[in-house]
């Protein structure tokens, strides 16, 4: 199966980029969980947490308000502020 | 010690000490011009993915948004200025007032009326001086912009585009500022912010990079509602960022040529101070041998 790849980006730097089996985020209309070979997706997200999920565990990292977009599994989490203190780099 | 003498030392004593702050000046200058720099780049992911969401929701969309909507009639503009809060900087502070200030003349020979937004000390203290009205004013963050300030900045013009006419609203939102060229190029520039024009980044995308049928969550309107107050605001960061480069870079040349003025200064006072300690001696000597001479001659 192939992984996701995934970068999450703040407003003045790229937090983290990697490789990740599940992306779940906040949409406006609620929790939206990406799987490789999801359709392209342009999506609102809410205050709230983003959890990346991949072979060695789960992470996750506190957004306020952004939007995520999917592509040809590619993930792109874009949030003005992340708090991504649990991340390992 | 003559007088003469004194005044010189005293000179050359105080261009040292000024040498020594501009100096200083120089080597803070370059060390945060890099950071300033480094700051520009690290921001560009997230105006690459923003562009990009916006241009996919533009173009697969035909959604009309007030903020990219021409108005037809164009009577008030807003102007926003981003100077520094200090000087010290050649005329980096300066290029961009007189540069804004032809736009100005351009918009009101075009009878549109203009309201001016200022960034920095120096803009304010500029409309203060000449006792001229402006809608509101941002200091103390220019050579280190943070993004809360530019989203500050952004919702205000943002607000003030979404008013309307009668209620003090504008129809078009300008933007002067420094683009950082390089190390030795900052030219002032002027950009149209509102309405939109989605442009993609300077560089153009590669021929294959076609961008695939999205689908919008919730949906299109709401996708672009959420995401073009947030270009706006990530553009004008990029401005800010690009400006404070400008200002560090400008600075560090400016110090840079002052520091070399001094030391020309030192070494012209120096020669002065000896060729007057040199006119010292002479006079010295030929006094002692006309003493001297005078003493003979009454023996």
């Amino acid at each position: 199966m192939s992984t996701l790849q995934v970068e999450l980006v703040a407003a003045d730097r790229k937090v983290w980029e990697g490789e990740a089996d599940m992306v779940v985020a906040r949409t406006v209309d609620g929790e939206l969980g990406i799987l490789p070979g999801h359709t392209p997706l342009l999506g609102v997200l809410v205050e709230g947490e983003v959890r990346i999920k991949s072979g060695e565990g789960s992470q996750s990292a506190t957004i306020d308000s952004g939007f995520l977009s999917v592509d040809r599994d590619k993930v792109i989490i874009v949030a003005e502020a992340v708090d991504a203190s649990q991340f390992s780099a | 010690m003559g007088a003469q003498m004194r005044v010189y030392r005293q000179r050359i004593r105080s261009v040292q000490a000024t040498k020594k702050i501009t100096r200083a000046m120089e080597l803070i200058a370059a060390s945060r011009v890099v950071k300033a720099q480094q700051r520009v780049r690290e921001s560009s992911p997230y105006a690459r993915a923003l562009t990009r969401a916006v241009s996919a929701v533009a173009t697969f969309s035909n959604v009309d948004h007030p903020l990219t909507t021409e108005h037809d009639d164009v009577r008030r503009a807003a102007v926003l200025v981003v100077t520094s809060d200090r000087g010290l900087a050649g005329a980096y502070s300066s290029s961009v007032l007189k540069e804004s200030e032809r736009l100005i003349g351009d918009l009101r020979s075009a009878g549109k009326e203009v309201v001016p937004y200022l960034v920095g000390r120096k803009a304010v203290g500029f409309y203060k001086f000449r006792k001229r009205e402006y809608a509101d004013e941002w200091t103390g963050f220019t050579d280190q912009p943070t993004f809360d300030a530019a989203r500050e900045i952004g919702e205000a013009l943002v607000a003030a585009f979404n008013r309307d006419y009668e209620d003090g609203g504008v129809d078009e939102v300008h933007i002067v500022f420094t683009r950082f060229v390089n190390m030795v190029t900052q030219e002032p520039d002027v950009i149209r912010m509102l309405p939109l024009e989605v442009v993609e980044g300077e560089d153009a995308p590669a021929e294959d990079d076609v961008l695939p049928l999205y689908e919008f969550e919730p949906n299109a309107e709401q996708v672009l509602d959420a995401l073009l107050p947030k270009y706006v605001t990530a553009r004008i960061y990029n401005c800010l960022l690009q400006a404070a480069a400008s200002e560090l870079a400008s600075r560090q040349r400016a110090m840079k040529s002052a520091t070399d003025n001094a030391e020309e200064l030192i070494k012209k006072y120096t020669r002065l101070a000896n060729q007057a300690r040199q006119a010292e001696i002479t006079q010295e000597i030929s006094e002692i041998v006309g003493g001297s001479d005078a003493l003979a001659d009454a023996s």
